[in-house]
């Protein structure tokens, strides 16, 4: 967070291209000290030496915008991705007969179906490999949220959820500018595939990340806490597809 | 326990402002009081006598009647109308609902349909608790109780709830989503009059906020305090400090986050508890080990008053005998979370004499069954569930089981029973054994299944029900069923308000026999049966008596419903889609109609198209 702020704070709201000035700044907080103490492995040309942090070639300080476009290209494809799994699944041959679940049927309301299918599985296993709870929050909200990242299969079904958690805000006594109206979930939805918010999660390693940037599977394995965030505070995030991968191949 | 409880709740006996008015009223009336109220118009002085007769009508239908017979006891009703129930929160708006009644201090809603209880509605449907809050808020300052079903809540609403109603004391949720623990601190830190705060299979999401601190320090005035749905953990030291300072506490159901030395510590706090959800009933991980165990018979021993038992969210089936002390005074015991065996069950069944409502999950078997007709004699309510809710061709419970408890337990009034497998026979003898049958539910799991011994459809055994049993106002029925099954139930079933009906009947006619048949019918659950439109257009005489219709995977189109629609104004007709279905469709995946005085309702989500 520490970064995103600096970088609003360097560059103000403004969002002129300023390479120099990015690529010292994308570095941890710590990392413009490193280079002052003359870290080796600190470079303050080239952001790839610092293995963490740093651009992609492709994104520079145009960047709210192109990171949306990114963002918004990449839900686009997960979305496609999404759907092409979902075709894949229907089309699956080896489903089994006429008997297959039925939705709603037994009329066991969902709720005793929940508790107990957790006390079989609290039966069945001693140590829960269990939910991947994180907290979200978000920016203007008065609430905190957690989520189990593993009850969504997709990008598409965090964010819905997410839009629909948060939804539930009204404005209260939030003055016009800068806050939001939480009543409207299609507003919301609106807000957070647009350019003013933008969901940004920390991961295993303390970095913060744009949403969207690594596959599904990976990024629930790695997602500590969810933020939402302004605009403006993300700046300082870049998709880090290629980076992340690569490290973890 | 109040899964689908018809019966409104008595309002509060706080006769108190409201006699303090008519004798002021009296008083004046006889022409000792204020010259601006000296009244001599007889009118007045009726009024005034009205308003305090009907101050005494508690029974929200005799009120409805009363408010019939004139202008003036319209008017007088309104404003002596004390408790509102509202049993479809789009049939009327909070405005108008305020408009009428000006002086109501608890306010009963109801939401979502039955059926949105198992996944065949989408989320986010409506039913959002929110204008309400902000209507009561201007309209009903001294408001004390809410009592929700089905609905939608905000943690905001709770906020609402906590700051804009100083002597607010009441608060039910039941099956109602939306919130969370942060809700729920907010809430609990604010109303400072607070006794009843009843969490009743709601989806509470877990925010880590330790809302069991954020009640406020001092002597509560806590009677109920109900969170066994919350599922999250709670600060325990915190709960115990509050049952502590809690000395009207009545009614306590843990959630299954309290483990069963937990448990003993509330209960030695709190011996003249009358109701008690015991949580998980079992250790928790971190005991030592070579701790002595506290002496649970004891701690149940102490708690003379206790009728009503529940829990057993996590059970050890080692610490059931802790409860037998209690058992011979039980009236209610909810063990449909233990997944316990006929063995376990019949030491404690056997003390239970006085039992009148009994909860139970199928493990035990037939067995378990005939153990609970050989002692329950005074048996009013049964409710037997699946452990393993699916379709398969074996199962623990069966006909056997309930030839047992309709031999066993005459008194039996309301049954809900799922299983494996059914024959005529054993309904049939249910019918005759229990003629005070009011609520008959059958769920035989597998869809279609027909007689297993005569191989007939299970027509003649909900046949004998209807006949049978002339007070049955809600029934369920399934298995395999033709047209007959109801034919029956139009011919017989003049009292029936509830009906729910899935995979069932052949044809049109089975709807339209119902329809026509049944003069008393006031919500009509329907899936997957091959009705249509000709179906749905004998019902037109009858739609605006019924509190709704619903009708999923039928055989309904959108022309069929538009017809509907046109040729009843006052009746909302929401054609709901599922995911996969195109907007323009001409076949309707799920009908939901229900009589309105407000018309279309303006926060229908996108999958939803009123006619």
């Amino acid at each position: 967070m520490e970064v995103g702020r600096k970088m609003a704070n360097m560059l103000g709201t403004d969002h002129d291209l300023n390479f120099k000035e990015t690529e010292l700044c994308l570095g941890l907080p710590g990392g413009i000290a490193v280079v002052a103490a003359g870290n080796e492995t600190e470079s303050s040309s080239s952001p790839k030496t610092n293995g963490k942090r740093g651009f992609s070639e492709t994104v520079d300080l145009k960047l709210n915008l192109q990171s949306k476009e990114s963002t918004m290209d990449l839900n686009k494809n997960l979305d496609d991705n999404g759907s092409k799994e979902k075709s894949g699944s229907a089309k699956d041959p080896a489903k089994p007969p006429a008997k297959a679940q039925v939705v709603g049927w037994p009329p066991v309301r969902s709720y005793r179906k929940n508790i107990m299918a957790n006390q079989k599985n609290s039966s069945e296993e001693s140590g829960n490999s269990g939910a991947a709870l994180v907290k979200v929050s978000m920016d203007g909200a008065p609430y905190l949220r957690k989520v189990d990242l593993k009850m969504y299969k997709s990008y598409q079904e965090l964010s819905d959820a997410l839009a629909k958690m948060f939804s539930s805000f009204t404005m209260g006594n939030y003055g016009p500018q800068g806050m939001i109206d939480f009543m409207n979930e299609s507003k919301l939805m609106d807000l957070l595939n647009s350019s003013d918010y933008v969901p940004s999660y920390e991961d295993k390693d303390g970095d913060w990340m744009l949403v969207g940037d690594v596959p599904w599977q990976m990024f629930v394995d790695s997602c500590k806490r969810l933020r939402i965030m302004k605009g403006s505070e993300a700046i300082g995030l870049a998709p880090r597809a290629m980076e992340k991968c690569k490290s973890r191949a | 326990m109040s899964e689908d409880d018809e019966r409104q709740q008595s309002p509060p006996s706080d006769l108190e402002f409201v006699s303090n008015k008519a004798r002021n009223c009296n008083a004046t009336g006889s022409g000792s009081g204020h010259p601006e109220f000296q009244s001599t118009y007889p009118d007045q002085v009726l009024e005034n006598v009205l308003e305090n007769v009907l101050h005494f009508l508690t029974s929200r239908r005799d009120r409805n009647a009363a408010s019939l017979v004139c202008k003036s006891w319209y008017r007088v009703e309104a404003l002596t109308r004390s408790e509102l129930f509202i049993g479809n929160c789009y049939a009327v708006s909070p405005g108008r609902a305020t408009a009428r009644f000006t002086r109501v201090k608890a306010l009963h809603l109801k939401g979502k349909p039955r059926f949105a209880d198992f996944n065949l509605m989408p989320p986010d449907w409506g039913a959002h608790f929110n204008p309400w809050a902000l209507a009561m808020a201007k309209a009903y300052p001294w408001l004390e109780k809410v009592h929700l079903k089905r609905m939608s809540v905000t943690d905001d609403d709770l906020a609402t709830l906590a700051e804009l109603f100083l002597g607010f004391k009441e608060l039910v949720l039941v099956c109602c989503d939306g919130f969370g623990t942060s809700g729920l601190a907010i809430f609990v830190s604010k109303c400072r009059q607070l006794k009843v705060l009843d969490l009743i299979e709601s989806e509470v999401s877990d925010d880590e906020t330790d809302w069991i601190s954020c009640f406020p320090e001092g002597e509560s005035n806590l009677e109920s305090l109900i969170f066994d749905c919350v599922e999250c953990h709670i600060n325990f030291e915190a709960l115990d400090r509050l049952v502590a300072r809690s000395p009207s506490l009545k009614k306590l159901k843990l959630n299954r986050y309290v483990s069963i030395g937990q448990l003993y510590r509330l209960m030695v706090r709190a011996p003249q508890l009358t109701h008690l959800g015991t949580g998980s009933f079992s250790p928790s991980d971190i005991a030592g080990q070579g701790d002595q165990e506290p002496d649970y018979v004891a701690a149940f021993a102490a708690c003379r008053s206790l009728v009503c038992l529940s829990g057993f969210r996590e059970i050890i089936p080692d610490y059931l005998p802790a409860i037998y002390p209690v058992c011979a005074n039980l009236t209610s015991l909810n063990f449909s979370y233990a997944n316990i065996t006929a063995d376990q069950l019949k030491p404690i069944i056997s003390k239970c004499h006085k039992l009148q409502t009994f909860w139970v999950l199928d493990s035990i078997c037939d067995e378990g069954l005939q153990a609970v007709a050989a002692t329950c004699k005074d048996l009013r309510e049964l409710r037997v569930f699946p452990v393993d809710p699916r379709e398969d061709n074996d199962g623990p419970v069966s006909e056997v089981g309930l030839q047992a408890i309709s031999e066993g337990c005459r008194k039996l009034q309301s049954i809900l029973y799922f299983c494996q497998r059914m024959t005529n026979a054993a309904v049939i003898a249910m019918s005759k054994n229990c003629p005070d049958l009011v609520v008959f539910r059958l769920c035989i799991m597998g869809r279609h299944r027909p007689d297993p011994v005569t191989g007939e459809p299970m027509d003649d055994g909900f046949g004998a029900i209807v006949m049978n049993c002339k007070k049955l106002t809600r029934l369920a029925v399934s298995g395999l069923l033709t047209d007959k099954a109801f034919d029956y139930i139009g011919r017989h079933g003049k009292l029936v308000r509830t009906l729910s009906v899935a995979f069932a009947g052949d044809s049109d006619m089975a709807l339209k026999y119902v329809l026509e048949g049944c003069p008393q019918l006031q919500k009509l659950e329907i899936r997957d049966s091959p009705f249509g439109d000709a179906a749905l257009r004998s019902g037109l005489h009858h739609y605006y008596n019924m509190r709704f219709l619903w009708m999923s995977s039928c055989r309904l189109t959108r022309h069929g419903c538009q017809e509907i629609a046109r040729a009843m104004p006052h009746l909302v007709v929401e054609v709901i889609r599922s995911a996969d279905e195109e907007e323009m469709d001409d076949v309707v995946g799920t009908l939901y109609m229900y009589r309105s005085l407000e018309g279309p309702r303006t926060d229908a989500p996108k999958f939803v198209t009123i006619l």
